[in-house]
């Protein structure tokens, strides 16, 4: 198990070199130069001599690969450069709006997993029910509304037309309240039907009949085995849907006017601020990299087979 | 032959259904500047924010363009550009995957490598990072989701690839002679089509949602083109007082991505093909 923990760290190493690697080649893409980029954003007539000081400062009259090493030495510094915009270092900008962002997630987590969890396991035990049909059209319809449409839709019944929640803003739970909902709903509908799939598929199981045929109670048999076991892919979910967790952020901050990470990260793109657009990027896929390698871990320790199933090849 | 119709209709009626509804869209995104009552970009100030009536049947918005108009011109956007991605990221997926299957070496290794480079982004972060860098636009925006959406079609065809190498009736057909567009049209197509089928129908599901929602924030399709999410966005000022102008194009933009993802879903069932996630 030791060695499987140990190469699955090690596996992340060479998916973050490409991740920099995309990161600082990205800037080769773009039409613009980044030296004009920070002069137009900092209102300096640009002159060739400011130009070519610009871009000596920034590294870019190096070769490609002494630039792309230099940026992975910053970056293990957490040096993501400086706001073309606001000339204050990028992380300190990005640590001060992080943590609206991650109150944000967390609420949608937790509404999530307090809707999915039930809904999509009793929709798996008692299949074709009404519970069942419900989840159903909920994890359907939940994966096709546009969050950006949604929002305005909650803010229009409950802000506008009940006055029950504020439009926008952050600060006490009646905030929190709309777009942790908004961001919910689609990560409600993809895991009630990841729980529901999987409850169906561990019923079909021989454990279970193994199980019913000792005399267990049902409810034991639902409750402490198959919950247990089937929401496994759940956490997997979770994981791998931190990504899209992110990129949910970035469209409900908008709808809100939420002040995170997401709205600076829209922001900087009209800007052309170069060096927050790279630094969310990359803290984007780390976090998707890192996500991914703790749900494995996690998932190895609830069950074990698969370090096992590893082991063996 | 109205009974066959009807016989498929019967066995498959979600497909048959999702089609017919696409057709229709179809039929309107082409043919929009015939259905449409009036103008959709003609501003004008007099009938600003108008009731539903005759000559505008869902009402104007803020600067007197017609509502109805602007929607049945967003299709063309919306289903035009989700074609174009489709079609191209997958030729560019077809040629990169199939040549990096059937090379294998260290060709195949580098590009899977860039693959899972490209994969450990969240795909909408990284298509907002290309926006970001080429500058906002609808141009970019297309380029930017072409440039990552090829990747799921080069690692399926070099998939295929792969397992067709493998299999033994092409070998089987090779030994008793058949030629290479025989081979081709008769066991590689049949086996390519239905998995290709469904994820181009989730595709551009997804290509649409991406689209409307580059516009709703600004960086897609630019004022005063006639784009769903761009109505949306400029809709939301008017949410206390004429909330229809962002409802309408909301609900058209469900009702596609619903059509697309249930022909994706009954198409899979049918051809029995996992799903990408």
């Amino acid at each position: 198990m030791g060695t499987y923990v140990l190469k699955r760290i090690m596996s992340i190493i060479p998916v973050f070199l490409l991740a920099t690697l995309l990161t600082t080649g990205m800037i080769h893409l773009s039409s613009v130069d980044p030296a004009e980029a920070y002069l137009t954003a900092a209102h300096i007539q640009p002159t060739d001599e400011i130009l070519a000081q610009k871009r000596h400062e920034f590294g870019l009259d190096q070769p490609f690969l002494l630039q792309y090493v230099n940026s992975i030495i910053k970056i293990c510094q957490l040096d993501f450069g400086i706001s073309y915009v606001s000339n204050k270092p990028v992380w300190d900008e990005v640590t001060y709006r992080i943590p609206a962002t991650i109150q944000l997630a967390l609420g949608s987590i937790v509404i999530a997993v307090l809707v999915s969890v039930p809904l999509g396991f009793l929709a798996g035990v008692k299949k074709n029910s009404l519970i069942d049909h419900f989840s159903r059209a909920l994890s359907f319809f939940g994966a096709s509304i546009p969050s950006f449409w949604l929002g305005y839709i909650l803010i229009f019944f409950f802000s506008v037309k009940l006055d029950l929640f504020p439009v926008e803003g952050i600060g006490t739970w009646q905030h929190l309240v709309l777009p942790s909902v908004t961001l919910a709903l689609p990560l409600i509908a993809m895991y009630t039907r990841l729980l529901r799939a999987s409850v169906l598929e561990n019923m079909r199981e021989p454990y279970v009949l193994f199980a019913r045929t000792r005399g267990i109670k049902e409810k034991t048999i639902m409750g402490k085995h198959v919950l247990r076991i089937a929401i496994s892919p759940m956490i997997t979910g979770l994981g791998m849907n931190l990504g899209k967790l992110l990129t949910g952020t970035i469209i409900v901050e908008a709808v809100f006017s939420w002040p995170g990470f997401g709205r600076y990260f829209i922001e900087a793109i009209f800007n052309r601020d170069i060096p927050v657009i790279q630094c969310y990027v990359l803290i984007a896929a780390s976090l998707f990299i890192v996500s991914n390698l703790i749900v494995d871990l996690i998932q190895m320790f609830i069950d074990p087979r698969i370090s096992r199933k590893e082991g063996q090849q | 032959m109205m009974a066959r119709i009807r016989k498929i209709f019967r066995s498959q009626k979600v497909i048959t259904i999702c089609s017919m509804v696409l057709g229709i869209l179809i039929i309107i995104a082409i043919f929009a500047p015939w259905i449409a009552p009036n103008d959709p970009i003609a501003v004008n100030l007099v009938y600003k924010l108008q009731p539903p009536s005759w000559e505008f049947p869902l009402g104007t918005d803020h600067l007197g363009r017609c509502n109805l108009s602007r929607i049945l011109y967003g299709t063309r956007i919306s289903l035009g550009f989700a074609m174009l991605i489709f079609i191209s990221s997958l030729s560019i997926g077809l040629i990169l995957g199939t040549f990096s299957g059937y090379r294998g070496g260290w060709i195949d290794h580098a590009l899977m490598r860039f693959c899972d480079g490209i994969l450990a982004f969240p795909n909408l972060i990284l298509i907002l990072g290309l926006v970001g860098i080429f500058g906002p636009g609808l141009k970019q925006v297309i380029i930017a989701i072409m440039l990552v959406q090829w990747v799921y079609y080069a690692r399926m065809f070099r998939g295929m690839v792969l397992s067709l190498k493998e299999h033994n009736f092409i070998a089987a057909a090779k030994i008793s002679g058949s030629s290479q567009w025989k081979i081709i049209k008769n066991h590689i197509v049949p086996n390519v089509l239905p998995p290709l089928v469904v994820m181009g129908t989730l595709e551009m599901g997804w290509a649409i949602m991406d689209i409307s929602a580059m516009s709703f924030l600004g960086l897609g399709v630019q004022a005063p083109t006639p784009e769903w999410g761009a109505m949306i966005h400029e809709g939301k000022s008017y949410i206390r007082t004429n909330p229809e102008i962002m409802l309408y194009p909301g609900l058209v933009i469900m009702l596609v991505i619903v059509t697309f993802n249930l022909l994706g879903e009954a198409l899979s069932d049918r051809y029995s093909i996992k799903r990408r996630f």
